[in-house]
């Protein structure tokens, strides 16, 4: 695996009973790059994602995630916590998953949980407020309110999370997702429900994640002006296997591709097709 | 007016220990959505620890009565955390994500094996102990004759309360403990993606209840002078009443349940019939719940753990 990729999908293969989700899947992800897995639904993208994440233990096949340092993790064997704290990978969902009942800042705190727990050595120096305790929970707060603040949602910090509207939960998952510092980001259609100027806000954000934070970014999204606009490499799924890669250019004229999204919906087909134009 | 007051000071006291075990219920259904049938035993635990080192301490010739009560206080809260959080580890934790009831016909299970297990360890006699804090203030005599009395152990109890339920809440609100417990309570799978141990939130949340439980258990100790092996289980399925009558999930709810459930009971036992405390204390829970399904605090905007 060479230093330029963060993540190896090798052979991934994925069965419920008799149906074969997701069947010898290979793709890579290159660091500091913001690669797409597109498709028709029931592709088996959000497969693919509960896979990495530790949802799923796959059937068969690999997930390697290469480190920075050159530490090599393979993600198939993680799960739960260990997902986060030790390969450092966070997700969204295709549907917020916010705490609604927690306000906005005490989101992106807990995200911060992993630093905040060495600091407190394992609760204790937390509780009698030991001044190195101190500091990192002060950080914490730091770097949750820069986050707020390049989301634009620095006013509503103290407002209960569910109670921000839907554009700005989405915004505020990908900050909270961003403060657990991840190597990898996963992002199941970020787009999902947000209009026009909101979505371009949201291409410019993911853009400005992998430019500032040189965070790798693994996108799902049937939002094509998005996906077209910041992806560096696509990957293109159809009923559970890979039906095609490259850069948006190569996939957008490829005819499996067209055709793929003809068959599927020919709405998509569409939105596929007149991207290129 | 004089006698309407006096049963108020023994109504929030009562109140208070029944508040401190209700915290129990009501944060473990809270975090795991579950009912801990077992806190009950887990509080005449409390009790029982409280006893036995007030015991050796004495034999020790261990006389200072405010240094007794803090190291009984510290040993109790100590060993029956320890007693929550085996409970937890062997009859809850495997079971987690079994069917719905699976947990709770395990923990109706280890309420019996606590109170056998305590029976056969320490015997079926109740054990008193003497009383420790002893006096009390007049607040108010009337012409007749009828003095108004607040006892220093009453005094006890209620600062105690206060103090933890203060030291409770900005645990929960402040903490980043406290904000890992609320996280599991909202979705447990988003807290642990986000790197927090989920199983050691609910660890601690166990660990919490039962050191709460163990105070009550001291309390009721110090405030009546005995323990039995039996007193969990009245003492339990009060405090059970207290959250849902609060609002299970809700933690002041919980509180607030306690003392209502406290002050029920004294004042029907004192203006009506002894024997009928239990029927007033739970015809109220029903009557609140047909109006109040969700309790007088459950409402599910309420921060809960």
């Amino acid at each position: 695996m060479s230093g330029a990729k963060i993540l190896d999908v090798n052979q991934l293969t994925m069965r419920f009973g008799g149906i074969v989700a997701v069947q010898e899947l290979s793709f890579s992800a290159e660091r500091r790059k913001i690669t797409a897995l597109i498709g028709p639904n029931g592709a088996g993208k959000t497969t693919v994602f509960n896979c990495i994440t530790g949802f799923y233990k796959p059937t068969g096949g690999t997930i390697r995630l290469a480190h920075d340092d050159g530490k090599v993790i393979a993600l198939e064997r993680l799960n739960d916590f260990r997902i986060a704290k030790q390969a450092k990978v966070a997700r969204t969902f295709q549907n917020i998953r916010l705490f609604p009942g927690m306000t906005v800042l005490e989101n992106l705190m807990v995200a911060q949980h992993n630093m905040l727990m060495r600091a407190s050595g394992l609760t204790f120096l937390g509780l009698i407020g030991a001044p190195s305790y101190r500091s990192a929970e002060q950080s914490a707060i730091d770097l949750a309110t820069d986050w707020l603040k390049r989301v634009g949602l620095l006013d509503r910090a103290d407002d209960a999370a569910g109670n921000l509207a839907y554009g700005d939960q989405r915004r505020l998952e990908i900050a909270r997702a961003m403060c657990t510092e991840p190597a990898l980001l996963c992002l199941d259609e970020p787009a999902a429900g947000l209009n026009a100027r909101e979505s371009a806000a949201l291409s410019e954000l993911l853009l400005s994640i992998r430019g500032d934070q040189g965070t790798s970014i693994l996108l799902i999204e049937h939002d094509m002006s998005v996906v077209m606009e910041i992806s560096d490499q696509i990957v293109v799924m159809d009923h559970g296997v890979k039906i095609a890669e490259g850069t948006p250019r190569e996939v957008r004229d490829d005819p499996k591709v067209i055709a793929a999204y003809l068959g599927a919906d020919e709405e998509e087909a569409m939105a596929v097709m007149e991207s290129g134009s | 007016m004089d006698y309407f007051a006096q049963q108020l000071i023994n109504g929030l006291v009562l109140g208070s220990i029944y508040g401190l075990i209700a915290i129990g219920y009501t944060m473990v259904y809270g975090i795991v959505g579950m009912i801990n049938f077992a806190h009950g035993d887990i509080f005449m635990i409390g009790g029982f620890i409280a006893l036995i080192t007030f015991l050796i301490l004495i034999s020790f010739g261990l006389t200072a009565v405010p240094l007794i009560l803090l190291i009984v206080l510290l040993v109790s809260m100590a060993i029956t955390a320890l007693y929550g959080w085996t409970v937890e580890r062997i009859a809850y934790r495997p079971l987690r994500h079994s069917f719905r009831l699976a947990p709770m016909l395990s923990a109706i299970g280890m309420s019996f094996v606590l109170t056998n297990y305590s029976q056969v360890a320490q015997g079926a006699r109740v054990k008193p102990i003497p009383p420790l804090i002893t006096g009390g203030h007049t607040l108010h005599e009337s012409a007749d004759g009828f003095v108004i009395q607040l006892s220093n152990i009453q005094i006890v109890v209620v600062i105690t309360t206060v103090v933890l339920l203060a030291i409770f809440t900005w645990l929960v609100s402040r903490t980043r403990l406290g904000r890992d417990m609320r996280a599991c309570e909202q979705d447990q799978t988003m807290a642990a993606l986000l790197g927090v141990d989920v199983d050691r939130t609910i660890s601690m949340t166990f660990v919490i209840g039962a050191a709460l439980a163990a105070v009550a258990g001291l309390m009721y100790l110090l405030y009546y002078g005995l323990v039995d092996f039996f007193m969990g289980f009245v003492a339990g399925i009060k405090a059970f009443t207290a959250a849902v009558l609060g609002g299970i999930g809700s933690l002041p709810g919980a509180m607030l349940g306690g003392l209502a459930i406290g002050l029920i009971e004294t004042f029907w036992s004192a203006y009506f019939s002894v024997e009928y405390k239990d029927v007033a204390a739970f015809s109220i829970l029903i009557v609140v719940l047909i109006f109040l399904p969700t309790g007088l605090l459950g409402r599910p905007e309420v921060e809960k753990v």
